[in-house]
Order: structure tokens, then sequence, then C-alpha cells
């Protein structure tokens, strides 16, 4: 299967001082899946997702994305090689127009599409996530789940190889949730490769082609979302060793 | 919407344009006082302007200007008497970027309030290394600098840096760059995120404001007959900018022009009228400015704007 991994992460590890957030984590992600990555509070999910975006630098390991290795790049270069994420705290910019969030991925991303080209494609990306319209909406004014919807199209205007989204559905309710997953959904459809953070088992079950399971740093298990759920350490990491 | 030119850019431009020739008349009406006036109004016009096209967008404090200015007068005092004038303006450009470059590469990873300081510290640095190197090597401080430029022509050419730093901000703004300006100014993190690579664009910038104030250092440098260290690096002249660009507003391209004018002539009445403590009103105005208008001025009059048009449709 490795030759049509996409996104390679080998012997991965972050340590602050002498705390190992991730510890020697190795998983492939193939091409137009959708990856879940869970494990409980702390886990060290977002410093890998941190990792691999280039936010921090890795104390061992390599990141590759096709062949090409990424390790210890800045973040731009990871941005324009074809890696895009959303941030857990959602993170707009406030004075940009919702139709100009978008369009910097567009204007900076891989392809620098730039002036009438990329406010179309931003147009057409906002359409495609439910804010048709509100182009000129500033994000302070939207709500939380609207400002989500801005982040996902402005990574998408980047057209990325691989998607990092970091608990983008945390903090929905149960109709925004439904929404949100169709969304997903109808990317896994067009084929976009995904690496998703999540917490909402509803949601791992329902669009992850396959789970790694993140506990205390380290890699606790990998496989399909039936196969890690029902794993009894799994089970024994997310709810303490009492329930195992 | 950031691309097609809209009617009031169209309508700026050729206003501007027509205020320039206009102002280029001056020097025919009067060559003493109002022009000796003029000339210190358009030397700050041009430099709070090129500061705040770094300043404004990255908010990032910069006390550097002393440093630049200072240094393109010293291209003249060096070159002004072998190397014919414009070949003197693009060296002292070039001095300007390549010290703005230096200190932008080695600084601009630092935040905020350290870049201050720093900023600060470099004008004061180079002002002693310029005093160490004149004392030791040609054995005096200061420096005289023979150029036969009149006032007017100094003038005119003030006016025409004026025109370049208004012309370049709008450039800039239209641009790339400047999109990528307005982002990183929103969340750096997202701006790296997206592929710009901010520290390249902060030192660019820096390195077209350093070049600026360079030139107008360059330009002012025959008003001085006689320069040495203490005059040209005077840090003064930093602060001074960055006062009348806050007072102006350092986020609209036109911010620091209506800060400007207000301040020199306040300051030539305070100082007339009050000639001991001038720097301590001026001080006590900026205070009770930025209490009162912390947008600035032009920040203050785009909303009084609004608010007439909007009770008069
Ligand atoms: N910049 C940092 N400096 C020091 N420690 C950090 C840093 N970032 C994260 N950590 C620590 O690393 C560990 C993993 O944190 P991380 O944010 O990756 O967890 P997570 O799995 O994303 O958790 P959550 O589900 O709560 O978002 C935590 O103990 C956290 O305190
Ligand atoms: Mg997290």
């Amino acid at each position: 299967m490795s030759s049509t991994a996409i996104l390679s992460v080998t012997g991965l590890s972050k340590a602050f001082g002498g705390l190992l957030a991730v510890n020697q984590i190795s998983f492939d992600v193939h091409r137009g899946e959708i990856v879940g990555l869970i494990g409980p509070n702390g886990s060290g999910k977002t410093t890998l997702l941190n990792l691999i975006s280039g936010a921090l630098a890795p104390t061992q390991g390599s990141v590759r994305l096709r062949r090409r290795e990424l390790t210890g790049l800045p973040p731009h270069r990871i941005a324009r090689a074809g890696i895009s994420r959303s941030f857990q705290l959602v993170r707009v910019l406030p004075s940009l127009t919702a139709l100009e969030n978008v369009m910097v991925g567009a204007t900076f991303g891989p392809d620098a599409v730039w002036g009438a080209e990329a406010a179309a494609i931003a147009r057409a990306l906002l359409e495609r996530v439910g804010l048709g319209g509100r182009e000129n909406a500033m994000p302070e004014a939207m709500t939380y789940i609207d400002q989500k919807r801005i982040e996902l199209a402005r990574a998408l205007a980047a057209d990325p190889q691989v998607l990092l989204l970091d608990e983008w559905l945390a903090g929905l309710n149960p109709t925004e949730l439904r929404i949100g997953i169709a969304l997903i959904e109808s990317l896994h459809a067009e084929g976009r490769t995904i690496l998703m953070v999540e917490h909402v088992m509803d949601a791992i079950r329902s669009l992850c082609d396959r789970c790694v399971v993140m506990n205390a740093g380290s890699k606790l298990a990998e496989g399909s979302p039936e196969q890690v759920l029902s794993n009894h350490e799994v089970i024994a990491a997310y709810l303490g060793d009492d329930h195992a | 919407m950031i691309f097609p030119m809209q009617r009031r850019e169209v309508i700026a431009v050729v206003a501007s344009t027509a205020a320039l020739a206009l102002l280029a008349g001056l020097p025919l009406a009067d060559d003493g006082f109002w022009l000796a006036l003029a000339i210190s109004i358009a030397s700050y016009v041009a430099m709070a302007t090129a500061w705040a096209l770094f300043s404004g967008p990255t908010n990032y404090v910069s006390l550097a200007t002393a440093a630049f200015f200072g240094s393109g007068a010293y291209v003249v005092s060096a070159l002004a008497e072998t190397a014919p004038w414009p070949v003197v303006l693009v060296a002292a450009a070039l001095v300007g970027a390549l010290l703005a470059l230096a200190t932008g590469l080695a600084t601009l990873r630092l935040s905020g309030v350290y870049f201050v300081i720093f900023s600060f510290g470099l004008a004061e640095l180079i002002r002693q290394l310029v005093t160490y190197y004149q004392t030791q090597v040609t054995g005096s401080v200061g420096r005289y600098i023979f150029v036969t430029i009149s006032a007017s022509e100094i003038y005119w050419q003030l006016l025409g840096l004026c025109a370049i730093a208004l012309f370049t901000g709008w450039a800039i703004q239209r641009s790339r760059l400047g999109f990528a300006l307005r982002v990183i100014g929103d969340d750096e993190t997202v701006a790296a995120h997206s592929g710009i690579d901010t520290a390249r664009v902060k030192v660019l910038l820096f390195c077209i404001s350093g070049a600026l104030i360079a030139l107008v250092g360059a330009v002012m440098a025959p008003r001085f007959t006689y320069i040495e260290p203490q005059i040209a690096y005077n840090p003064m002249v930093s602060f001074q900018v960055v006062i009348m660009a806050l007072l102006g507003g350092s986020k609209r391209l036109w911010g620091p022009l209506v800060g400007v004018i207000p301040f020199v002539l306040l300051h030539e009445w305070i100082a007339g009228r009050f000639p001991n403590h001038t720097h301590l009103l001026l001080g006590m105005v900026f205070l009770l400015v930025v209490y009162f208008v912390p947008q600035g001025v032009s920040g203050w009059l785009e909303k009084a704007w609004r608010r007439i048009r909007g009770e008069s449709a």
C-alpha cells in the first residue's frame, strides 16, 4: 500500500523539556482516505498536527509528502508543498471579509492564484461550505460554525494534497454537527485526503476509513473505527483502567 | 474588493497630482519662512509615510528612523563632492535598504517591544560608530557639506519623495504583498500556515521604508552645511516621526500626511511662544490626542465623513 501513501510520518517525536508530547509515532495516509487521529485530552494530537504543518519542529523522525522530505521546513514552505490545516481554536482573519479570508488560501498556496481568479475560487468555496451570499460579511459578526466554515474554505482554497483538521466538529450543536459531517463526507466523495483529529465518536464512525489512536504521546492502536473503538486498551485509555 | 481601480482611487490620484502641482509652485511665492516651513513639513510627510508603510501593517514600532535618516545624510557628506547627485541618491537609498536588511534579518523575529528597543539602540549604535570612526580615522567629528542646491530644489525633491512614498504605499496595497501584510497584521500564524513567508515580507517592507527615509536624509543633508553625528542621528527625529504618524493614523496611507501638518505647525507655534517648554507641551498634546482620538486624525475624519454622508443620504 505504501505506493499510494501521500503523507508518511516516521518515528516522529516531540519533547517539551522533559515531557514527551509525541513519542515515536509512525503511520501513512493514503490518497483519498480520511484518517482519524483520536485519543484522550493531552495525548499529543494537536502537537502531532503541529509537527506535520511545521508549526513545531520535531525532536526526531520525519514527515514526507509523496517522498518529499518536509521535516524541519517552516510552515509557509509546507503550506506551499500542499498541506493545509484548520486550528483547534478557530482562527479567522478579523479585518478581512469572508471572501478575502478564503482568498488567502488560494493566493498564497501552492498555485499562487491572484486577483479575479482567486476571488472566483473563494466564492465557489463559500458556496460549497454553505456561506453563499455572505462574501462581504466580517467574520466577527458571524457565528462560531460559520467561522469554522470560513476556516475550512480557506484551507480548501489552497487545493491541498492533504487537509489537516483539528477538532473541526467540536463545539457544534446537533443540527450543525449533521451539516458538518455531511460537508466532510462530500470532501471525501470528491477524493480529498484528510487527517482529522476528532472527539465526536459518531463522526469518527461515519467518516473515517482508518483511525490512529494516541495515548500519552504514543501510538496505542491503528485500524478501522470499529476495530480500534472496541480495543480494550483504547477503552481503558479513554475511560480509565477500571473499565477495561 | 482589492483589484479593480475604484472611482475614489481615480479621484484620489487626480486630486493628489493637482495638489502636488500646486504645492510645487510655493517657492515662486515665498522663499523665506514659508519655504522653510514647507521643507520641514515635506520632509516629515515623506518620512512618516515611509515609516507607516512598514509599521502600520506590521504593528512593529520602529525607532530606527534616525539611523536611516542619518546614514542618508552621511552618504552625501562622503560622496557629494565626487559623484553626480543622482548617483549619491541611489547610493543613499541602497545604504538605507541594506541597513534595514541587516537589522531586519537580525531582529524581525523579535516581538513587539524588543524590536522597539533594538531599533532605538541601532540608531544610537550607528551614531557611536560614526563618531568613533571620525575621531579615530579622520580626526574630526564633524564634516562640511559642499553641495550647491537651492532651498527650492530641496523642496521639490522632497515633494517628489512624498509622491514616491505615497505611490509606493498605494502600489503595495494593491499587490499580493499588501494582501500578505493584511493577513500578517491579523494573524501571523494563519499567514505562515497559508504559505506566506512572514519574515521575508517584513524584511522587504522594512527595506523599502528604510531606503525612502535614507533618501530624505540625503536630500536634507545640504540644509545642514555642517553635519556631525549628534545632528544627523538625532533621536528626536525618530520620536517625532512616530508621534506624527500615530497622530495621523498609521493604518491609512494618507494618515501620516494629516498628522504631520498640524504637528509641525503646532511645533512652530509652541516653539515660538514657549521656547523653554516646547517638548513638554508637545508631549501633553500628543497624550491628549492619543487618548481622545486613538485611531488618529485620519480615522476620526473618516468616521466624521461617514456620519455626514449617512445623515445627508
Ligand atoms: N508548546 C508547548 N509547550 C509545552 N508543552 C506543550 C506545548 N504544547 C502542548 N504541550 C503539552 O503536550 C501535551 C499534548 O498536548 P496536545 O495539545 O498535543 O494534546 P491534544 O491531544 O491535542 O489534547 P486535546 O484533546 O485536549 O486537544 C500536553 O501535556 C500539553 O500540555
Ligand atoms: Mg488538541
